[in-house]
């Protein structure tokens, strides 16, 4: 007996509608009017120089990096307010012991991703066993972290900054992993063929990329592997497209919800190396805010607030876009104060077009 | 006869001073489509629950192919090859068909040294298993969201015989749809019968039971108010059983009697 019927309700979706399904198509569109925009208005003030892009690349690659990890948990339906202060925690963590007592910048670091961890299992653990909105549980880890860092910093330093690191770092084994630059053969040879201009003194105007930006291509593309390719993945957008029904077909929502708190708190850790060991200091107020900036580009990006349905590349547009609009209205000469006005409605624009995207890919018929 | 695949003796049940079940006897056969029928309040939600390894009973039996055993919890009920499909389905509807049906058991596939899920093979299964049971889909790859109800349903009960349910307890499977998609999920109930499967259908509607029903229990206020062969007993027979039926006959007096009142 064959049901086979033909259904004649079936059409060829055209590729417009097939591409308007992917949760990164919004960003990946504002991406290309972005730089149209700034290729009109910016094209020769050098924001498109080697230097120009490696700069622009260089702001986006640091958030990109928090962004990745924000978009996991996002997806999972969880929020990380927490990691904004958790970055100033992480670079006092890296930046007191060499400082203070001499112990190997290596060890410090190692540290400030251990201490991350715990945070981040904490709030994983507060948010799954009490059932309170992560917004509410890591807006207090938000506040306390803040207080601790600048507690415990004035209490050991008597200020609340810690600057001299670089003393320490530059001969430490770890530092070219988060702070050295790569690629610098290439680029030497490409400023001989002239595609990247010279400074005055001859030597190419970017001595090689900066390793952040490997990190953020590398973070992105592993996060989307993981939630494309793995079980893991399916257990993410299950997890908070509808916990009880994945709960009920034996997803482990906890432990997935308590792992992505780890990684997003790892990726806290991450960004605030890069930073502490590429100028060399460290402050108790570094961070303010990334807990939103990640969320505005994991928003751009197209993953939902409610969470279920986003994408890790989506996020990496998205940071990508901040970098190029926070460096455009630099060199432009924009007045910077306008960054933030620009930021927040190209967010709300974003989400107005994902709900329309997501309201078209879930049409039934 | 066929050793029943589960079996329920003399289960009873109390939350507090309520009695939610009292001496309820309940079983199913292979191939053997087994209605459950009552009213809300009668104490089917605590048999699907019993029988799901969600509660455990206070007095009682049961029996799981002629053994006894305990639920010890319902991945352990399902386990012993006993499906619930709950009325919320248990689906995600952002994501798409071919990972709701995997969803907890995806299928991996060994690259380099990585477990990766297998997509592919996930696409290809879940479309295979729904059309041989009369789903066409589109692509396995829309999202559970753009189905209709029955769809969903179908989706849901396939999943559970893919996966090697040999009871499969369906509760409500047909009541928030409309008369054709129902008729879908009549035919799958159906076919899954015709699989050796021993189905437990959980309604209200006698109209849909009785369709697809080989016997039927009637559960009233906590209690078992018989079980009876369909050759037994008759569609109006088992309306008037139910709650409703003496009602309803009371209720078209009462209206005869208030319009000829009017005239």
């Amino acid at each position: 007996m064959s049901l086979e019927v033909k259904d004649e309700r079936v059409r060829t979706v055209p590729l417009l509608g097939r591409l308007l399904s992917r949760p990164e198509l919004g960003a990946i569109a504002g991406t290309v009017l972005i730089f149209l925009f700034f290729g009109i208005t910016a094209g020769h003030s050098g924001l498109f120089s080697a230097k120009g892009i490696v700069n622009f690349l260089e702001v986006s690659a640091q958030l990109g990096i928090l962004a990745a990890a924000v978009a996991l948990l996002m997806i999972a339906g969880e929020f990380d307010l927490s990691i904004g202060s958790m970055i100033g925690f992480a670079g006092i963590i890296i930046a007191i012991p060499p400082i203070m007592w001499d112990w190997p910048v290596w060890a410090s670091v190692l540290l400030a991703f251990a201490s991350c961890a715990f945070v981040g299992y904490l709030n994983g653990l507060i948010v799954v066993h009490t059932g309170l909105p992560s917004f509410i549980v890591t807006l207090g880890s938000l506040f306390m972290l803040r207080g601790l860092t600048l507690g415990v910093t004035r209490g050991i330093t008597g200020r609340t900054q810690a600057s001299g690191l670089h003393e320490y770092s530059t001969g430490d084994w770890i530092t070219p992993f988060f702070a050295g630059q790569v690629f610098k053969t290439p680029i030497r040879w490409l400023a001989e063929l002239g595609v990247i201009g010279k400074r005055a003194d001859g030597l190419p105007a970017i001595s090689g990329i900066p390793v952040s930006i490997i990190w953020w291509i590398g973070l992105t593309l592993f996060f989307t592997w993981l939630l494309m390719r793995t079980r893991f993945g399916n257990w993410i957008f299950a997890s908070g497209g509808e916990a009880n029904a994945a709960r009920n077909m034996g997803v482990p929502v906890a432990r997935t919800k308590i792992t992505l708190f780890v990684m997003t708190a790892l990726a806290a850790a991450l960004f605030a190396t890069i930073q502490v060991l590429v100028t060399g200091s460290a402050d108790t107020l570094r961070g303010n805010l990334k807990e939103f900036e990640a969320i505005i580009a994991v928003v751009i990006g197209g993953t939902l607030l409610t969470g279920g349905y986003g994408s890790a590349i989506g996020a990496m547009f998205g940071a990508l876009i901040f970098g190029v609009v926070q460096m455009g209205i630099f060199y432009t000469g924009i007045d910077t104060d306008w960054f933030k006005l620009f930021m927040g409605a190209m967010m709300v624009v974003a989400v107005l077009f994902n709900s329309y995207v997501r309201a078209r890919a879930m049409r039934s018929r | 006869m066929d050793t029943p695949l589960v079996e329920l003796k003399s289960v009873s049940k109390y939350f507090g001073s309520v009695i939610a079940l009292k001496d309820v006897s309940f079983d199913v056969r292979p191939g053997e489509v087994h209605c459950l029928l009552g009213d809300n309040g009668a104490g089917k939600s605590t048999l699907i629950k019993v029988l799901s390894g969600v509660h455990s009973p206070d007095e009682g039996e049961i029996l799981v192919g002629g053994t006894h055993t305990r639920f010890n919890s319902p991945k352990d009920t399902l386990d012993k090859g006993i499906a619930t499909v709950y009325q919320d389905l248990a689906l995600v509807p952002l994501m798409s068909v071919a990972r709701n049906f995997f969803l907890g058991r995806e299928p991996l596939k060994k690259t380099w040294f990585l477990h990766q899920f297998d997509i592919e093979y996930a696409n290809r299964t879940a479309y295979k298993e729904l059309s041989d049971m009369g789903i066409q889909l589109r692509n396995p790859e829309q999202p559970v969201g753009t189905l209709s109800g029955g769809e969903r349903q179908c989706l849901a009960i396939a999943r559970a015989i893919h996966f090697g349910a040999k009871v499969l307890i369906l509760d409500e499977p047909t009541s928030a749809l409309g008369v054709h998609q129902a008729s879908v999920v009549l035919k799958l109930i159906v076919q899954s019968k015709a699989r050796g499967i021993g189905v437990i259908f959980i309604s209200h509607n006698v109209h849909h039971a009785y369709v697809v029903g080989d016997r039927f229990t009637l559960l009233k206020r906590g209690k078992s108010a018989g079980t009876y062969q369909k050759n037994e007993i008759s569609r109006d027979q088992l309306l008037n059983l139910m709650a409703g039926g003496k009602e309803l006959v009371d209720l078209e007096q009462e209206i005869i009697k208030l319009s000829n009142g009017k005239r």
